[in-house]
Parts: structure tokens; C-alpha cells; sequence
């Protein structure tokens, strides 16, 4: 007889890098402990799960089967939580995320209720703060690896592309090219060896839904990667991480060690004799092993520099071998269009661009954290209806899309809908999909300056568009902060972004100039402001600055001038002070020390 | 980031030594086994000093140029060890819009340690890092592996008083 478990409640404790962070792992061992000492840890089942996307609000607990959302919880929080709640089964709402805490009524509102959730449709990170990510049993509960055992018992590997290709999955990897197609080309070419690799170099700083579902769900790629090797005749596969994500490294590497033992990887695969082998390997820093051809001469252990295409990796790729390459986000939506069926898919989305897109909402926003939604949305819903809109007051000023491939949308632009044709329409692109939010105090020759500086380290150094031009643009925008810039500046601007676009030899360098481009194209007053009148608008650009003291709020009490470096603050005890302009280096110290009377401003 | 090559005198021992050879003899002849080498080889020593690529390039049989080509290329590897207290701030976008960049001049000062530097006594070293993915918690900053997020200017100086103060202890 098989005895199981009575189970009442259970705790899932947010485990992303986020909440962990925020020290996730102490809550987890709290929980364990309290229900000790109130004897209910057979009832009670406490589960380390995926990423939740409210990752502003960590740590995050959920306890079903109320789904009460507890936020931003400290340790101390846990003792009151299984005392009130799981003892005695009053809900504490004090703890609760305040969307979802309905005044004066006991029940609590579903998170889909809250605004945060509400829009977004989740089909990429459906089991991200479901399941546990590592156990196996959890996600084949949640339909895993259903999918792949109807490709190899009921499907062709024809029919598999078919599928994809009639879904209208485009790669979500940054440029969009249709995964179908992609297969399509790689299962024609006649090989004894192929190829399967996953894009996890998530080097779009800013970004981080990639190593949500690879923290959160590894067994829905190591699925889809499975599937994408029958459908083009592979047996091996490479899982490209960046080193960064430890966490991530780590879950995959259980997941990995699960599906062999229960023989979804392996030979013989689901008695159909398919065989399909995978595994993990890490980067070392280098944005551009992002792009296709340099991530594969990266798995052969080379330095990571892009080859020109043609030949594409379908045809020569991995090895010298056909090799299929989609990033993290492509593969996770596979199984789900196996599953659901590729009408499904298809119906959500806009014309072009099917499907959701996942977004890594971040910078001045109220609602930090991941978020997926159907392409068609529009910024404005996103940034101001999910994300909470610009804390503290300040205005919005830019939303920048697609990293340092990407651009600056302002507000006048907010409306559009997102898909991969608007968002390069508008100079800017999806990227694999970080969206940074900045207020009225980003300059926006600052942010250009920022992303360069960026491209140019980053930059491989392999043609001369991009190792030369990137490094003439940052120091024409060095110039330009620093007060030295001229009209003539702005011109050589916009002419060698055109240059590097056209010549150069990967996407690194065809997208470096955007950042500026995008800025120049909508914020060309804050540009002009710099050359002509020597003024920062935002107030950022140090060599443009000038430190003042207001006569009206300054009481004299010479604390500025005792921080100040250079003496360059004069005046008497209870006397109002004064800056020397001349001497002033800008360092911001007096500020700093004047917070509690604000009498010094910076402009 | 500077990572020219360090002046700092190899201290390798012996059980390293042992333990580069078996790791390297249980990657010998995996199809691009370098870079998983000179990881496990960073992670053993803490950096990759001239005398490590020369074992791994005998080793591997691979030229010593070439391996010095992958480890100047990618940004993890490094020439230069780290100090004992290592600060590595994040500047992915969303913690630089968030004024990670006035925190790194902060600590910089504070510390009297440069970006990219390390400290004469080599307790403490200063990197600006590529984006952690913590961007929930921005503007975020780790001090070996303890992860300190959603930080106001002022708060981390005290909080970095407390591992010199440590430091200072086990040196006592």
C-alpha cells in the first residue's frame, strides 16, 4: 500500500539570484525550523522555486493553497507567518504584497488581479515559481517531457518543423529570424554529425530572463533541445552559459544528471532509438559570444571572434558541422507549441511577431522585475500600467530597449505597439529583451556615452569598422560631456554611425552605433545643449556643472567648507557661504554633507 | 579593465600543481577542452599567472601564444590575483542609471583602491563587473560572495569597514 502524505500547505520560496540575494535561502531555513518546533513538517511542504518576475518585492513566499504573495519578508517575519497563518490559518496581512490586501474585507485578491500580473500572459516562464526547479518529478507532473514523446512516437521530424514553422516563432535572441526556417535549413544538409546549441550568454546588460528559466525551469530547455536535435537528425548538444550565473550553471547541471537517470537524455531515447546527449558549457566574459559564430568558436575553445556569413551555422557550423543555435527564450516556447498546437501560438501576437515576449523591466521604475506579455503590447502599458510607472516623483524620460544593440524610445513614441518590425522602425530593436526605464535625471549623451564605452571594450577587435570607429565615437563623446564639443562633432556622429553599420562584420558592431543614433535622432536638443551652451539639462555631466550655494538656506554652519578638497568654499561662522567656481573640482562632497539644509544645488 | 601582466611573484605549491595535472589529464582530448581548463585553473589558483598557461600549454599541447590569446580575450580571466576583499560593483544599465557609477567613485575613494586595482598589502581589489542579473536589487555590488543590493550612497563604507576589520583580525 502506498501511504501518502497529507499535505495542506505549501510554502514555495522564491529561489531566483534576485531573492536569494535578499537572502531567500535564510527564510527557507526559518520556515524549516518553525514548523519543527510546531511539530507540522509532515503537513506542511516547503519548495525552493523559480523566479516569481516581482523581483523588486523580494524575497517572496507564497503559500497556497491561499496563494498568499508575502514580500519583501525578513527573517524575523517567518515566525508570525507559520504561527498565524499555517497554524491557525489567519492570513497575516501585514506581510502581504499590498495589491493584493482588499481594505476592509478578509479575502485577498489572486495575484492575476494585481496590476503587475494582470497583462501578462505567460507562456515562456509558465513553470518559473511553479515548480521545483530541481526535481523532475515536478515539471513532468506539469506535462515535461510530454511533448518530446509525442515528436518521437507520433511525429516525423518533418512534421516537427512544420509545427514550428506554422507557429510563426521568430528567434528571441535579438534579430528575429524565424526558428522554423533556421531547422529547416539545418535538417536538408547531409551530415553524419550535428549540432545543437542554446544561446544562454546573456550579456545584454540589464537582461535577465534567461537565467530566470534556466534557474527556474532547466528541464523545459533541456526538452526543447532534445526535440530540436530529432527534428534535424542531431545527437549532441552544448548548453552556453555565461559564468556569471552560478546558480543557473548549477540547476542545469542537476537537470542534466535527472533526465539521464530517467533516460530523456541519453541512447535509445523513449525506445525509438534516438540518442541525444547534452551538455553544459561556460563563458568567460565576452559580450560578443553572443553572437552565433562567436559563441561556436568559443565551445572549440578559441578566443570568441565572429566568422562572416555565409557560410551560416546551418550549413557550417559547430565543428565544422550544421548546427542549430536559438537562444534560452526560443527554446522555452517549443514544448508549449508542441503542447498547445501552433494555431495556438500563432493567435497570440500581431501579424509579423507571434507569440509573448518576455521583457526585464529595470532602472527608475517602480516594479523591477521580469514580465511576459503578448507582442502587440504597448510600452506605455508596460512601463506605466505593469511596471508601476517612474518612482519618486520624477518625469519619464526614455525607455531604452535591446542593450547596447538597442536604443532610446521617448515618450512621444510610447504608444506603439512592440513587435520586431516597430522597434527597429523607431531605430531602436527587442534585443533579447532588457527594458530600462530612466528618469528625468539620465542625460542621454551620458547614456550613449555609457553603451560606447561598453561596445568598445566589448568589441572583438577582429574588423576594423568596429574596433576603430566604436573608439572614435566614445571620444567624440568624451569631448562633447566634457564641454569641448562642437556642431561639426555631431556631424561626424551621425556619419560614422552609418559606417560602422554598413562594414562591419557581426552584429555586435552593425548595432554599436544605435545607442547613439536613437539619441541623437530624439534627443538632439540634450546633444545641442552640450555644444552650444555648454549645459548638462539632466545635470549629470560632471564638466558641465557648476555647485551653488542658495543664500536663503544656508545658515552658516561651515560644514561644507570643512569636506571641501580644494578650499574652495569661503565664508564665516553663521554667515552665508560661497563657492569659488575656479577652484571647485566638482567632486560633490559639499552636497553630500549639506543634506540636511539642501542649500547646495548642482546645474 | 587593465589586465596587463602582474609583477606579483608566483606562489603555487606543489598540491596545486598535482591537482592543474589532474584536472587537465581529465579534459585531455575533449573537443575544445582550453577553456574549461583555464576555468578550473583560475578557480584553483584565483588568477592565471605566466607560469600556470605555460603548464596548461605543455599539457594541452596547444601553443602558449594561443592560450595567452584566449585568456587576454575573454574578461574573466585574469592576470592579476584578486585581493582578499574583492569588490566587484555592477554596471549593467539598469544599476548605472541608478547611480552604481557614484558608488564606485565612492568606494574607490574609501578604499584608496582604483577600479581595476588592487591594494599594495593586496587585502583589498576593486573591479566595475559586466551585469549580474540582479537587476531587481540595482544598485548592486558583491564583496566576495556576499551580494549587497539596493544601495544609497554612504550605506556600503560602513558595511566594508567591517571585512577590513575582519581582515585585520586574522592578520593579528
Amino acid at each position: 500500500m502506498i501511504r501518502m502524505n497529507f499535505v495542506r500547505n505549501h510554502v514555495l520560496v522564491c529561489a531566483g539570484t534576485g531573492c536569494v540575494a535578499a537572502k531567500s535561502k535564510e527564510i527557507m531555513d526559518e520556515f524549516q525550523l518553525q514548523l519543527e518546533k510546531q511539530g507540522l513538517t509532515d503537513e506542511v511542504k516547503v519548495i525552493l522555486t523559480g523566479c516569481f518576475g516581482l523581483c523588486a518585492l523580494g524575497p517572496i513566499v507564497v503559500v497556497y493553497p491561499e496563494g498568499a504573495f508575502y514580500s519583501e519578508l525578513k527573517v524575523e517575519d517567518i515566525a508570525t507567518i507559520v504561527e498565524e497563518h499555517i497554524l491557525k490559518g489567519r492570513v497575516v496581512k501585514g506581510l502581504l504584497y499590498h495589491e493584493t490586501v482588499q481594505e476592509g474585507s478578509d479575502t485577498i485578491s489572486g495575484l492575476n488581479e494585481t496590476s503587475f500580473y494582470k497583462k501578462q500572459v505567460r507562456v515562456s516562464l509558465r513553470n518559473c515559481g511553479v515548480i521545483d526547479p530541481e526535481n523532475i518529478d515536478e515539471y513532468i507532473a506539469y506535462d515535461g517531457y510530454e511533448a518530446l514523446a509525442k515528436c518521437l512516437t507520433e511525429m516525423t521530424p518533418e512534421a516537427v518543423i512544420d509545427e514550428i514553422l506554422k507557429s510563426g516563432l521568430r528567434g528571441r535572441g535579438g534579430g528575429g529570424f524565424p526558428t522554423g526556417l533556421k531547422w529547416q535549413f539545418a535538417a536538408r544538409e547531409k551530415s553524419d554529425i550535428k549540432y545543437i546549441c542554446c544561446n544562454a550568454d546573456e550579456g545584454d546588460p540589464g537582461a535577465f530572463m534567461d537565467r530566470s528559466v534556466l534557474e527556474g525551469d532547466p528541464h523545459n530547455i533541456i526538452e526543447s533541445m532534445a526535440i530540436a536535435g530529432y527534428a534535424i537528425g542531431a545527437s549532441q548538444g552544448y548548453i552556453y552559459v555565461r559564468a556569471e550565473y552560478p546558480i543557473a550553471v548549477e540547476r542545469m547541471n542537476i537537470a542534466i544528471a535527472q533526465a539521464k537517470e530517467y533516460g530523456f537524455l541519453g541512447q535509445n531515447i523513449f525506445g525509438t532509438g534516438f540518442n541525444f546527449d547534452l551538455e553544459v558549457r561556460l563563458g568567460a566574459g565576452a559580450f560578443v559570444c553572443g553572437e552565433e559564430t562567436a559563441l561556436m568558436m568559443s565551445i572549440e575553445g578559441n578566443r570568441g571572434e565572429p566568422n562572416p556569413r555565409p557560410p551560416f551555422p546551418a550549413v557550417k557550423g559547430l565543428f565544422g558541422k550544421p548546427t542549430v543555435l536559438n537562444n534560452v527564450e526560443t527554446f522555452t516556447n517549443i514544448t508549449w507549441i508542441l503542447l498547445h498546437g501552433a494555431e495556438a501560438f500563432a493567435a497570440m501576437g500581431t501579424e509579423k511577431s507571434k507569440g509573448t515576449k518576455v521583457f526585464a523591466l529595470g532602472g527608475n521604475i517602480t516594479n523591477t522585475g521580469l514580465v511576459e506579455v503578448p507582442m502587440g503590447i504597448t510600452l506605455r502599458e508596460i512601463v506605466d500600467e505593469i511596471g508601476g510607472g517612474v518612482p519618486n516623483g520624477k518625469a519619464f524620460k526614455a525607455a531604452q530597449t535591446g542593450g547596447p544593440s538597442g536604443g532610446c524610445i521617448p515618450c512621444e513614441l510610447l504608444d506603439i505597439p512592440i513587435d520586431y518590425d516597430s522597434l527597429i522602425s523607431i531605430g531602436s530593436m527587442m534585443g533579447s529583451g532588457g527594458l530600462i526605464v530612466m528618469d528625468e535625471d539620465s542625460c542621454m549623451v551620458d547614456i550613449a556615452k555609457f553603451f560606447l564605452d561598453f561596445t568598445v571594450e566589448e568589441s572583438c577587435g577582429k574588423c576594423t569598422p568596429c574596433r576603430i570607429g566604436t573608439k572614435r565615437m566614445l571620444d567624440i563623446l568624451e569631448k562633447i560631456s566634457e564641454g569641448h564639443g562642437t556642431m561639426e562633432d555631431i556631424c561626424a556622429l551621425e556619419e560614422l554611425s552609418a559606417h560602422i553599420k554598413e562594414n562591419s562584420l557581426c552584429g555586435l558592431g552593425q548595432t554599436a552605433p544605435n545607442p547613439v543614433a536613437s539619441t541623437l535622432a530624439h534627443f538632439r536638443d540634450e546633444y545641442e545643449a552640450h555644444v552650444l551652451e555648454k549645459r548638462c539639462p539632466a545635470g549629470v555631466c560632471k564638466n558641465l556643472l557648476q555647485y551653488f550655494i542658495i543664500p536663503e538656506k544656508c545658515v552658516g554652519c561651515t560644514l561644507c567648507k570643512r569636506v571641501c578638497p580644494t578650499d574652495a568654499i569661503v565664508g564665516e561662522v553663521k554667515q552665508v557661504h560661497e563657492i569659488i567656481q575656479e577652484k571647485c573640482i566638482k567632486c560633490d562632497a559639499c552636497r553630500e554633507a549639506c543634506k540636511k539644509f539642501n542649500a547646495i544645488v548642482k546645474r | 579593465m587593465p589586465n596587463t601582466k602582474t609583477t606579483v611573484p608566483f606562489a603555487g605549491t606543489k598540491e596545486q600543481e598535482a591537482q592543474l595535472l589532474e584536472i587537465i589529464a581529465a579534459h585531455k582530448g575533449q573537443a575544445g577542452a582550453s577553456m574549461p581548463v583555464l576555468q578550473a585553473a583560475q578557480s584553483l589558483y584565483g588568477y592565471l599567472p605566466e607560469e600556470v598557461q605555460v603548464m596548461i600549454a605543455e599539457e594541452l599541447d596547444i601553443p602558449l601564444s594561443e592560450i595567452y590569446g584566449i585568456v587576454s580575450f575573454y574578461s574573466q580571466f585574469t592576470l592579476n590575483p584578486k585581493g582578499k576583499i574583492n569588490i566587484a560593483v555592477c554596471m549593467g544599465t539598469a544599476c548605472y542609471v541608478r547611480g552604481a557609477g557614484d558608488i564606485l567613485d565612492d568606494i574607490a575613494k574609501h578604499t584608496c583602491c582604483q577600479s581595476g586595482s588592487i591594494t599594495d598589502d593586496r587585502t583589498v581589489s576593486l573591479e566595475a563587473t559586466r551585469c549580474i542579473g540582479a537587476c531587481g536589487l540595482a544598485p548592486v555590488l558583491t564583496i566576495n560572495d556576499d551580494v549587497y543590493g539596493k544601495l544609497d550612497r554612504g550605506e556600503i563604507e560602513p558595511v566594508i569597514d567591517t571585512y577590513l576589520e575582519k581582515e585585520k583580525g586574522n592578520r593579528a
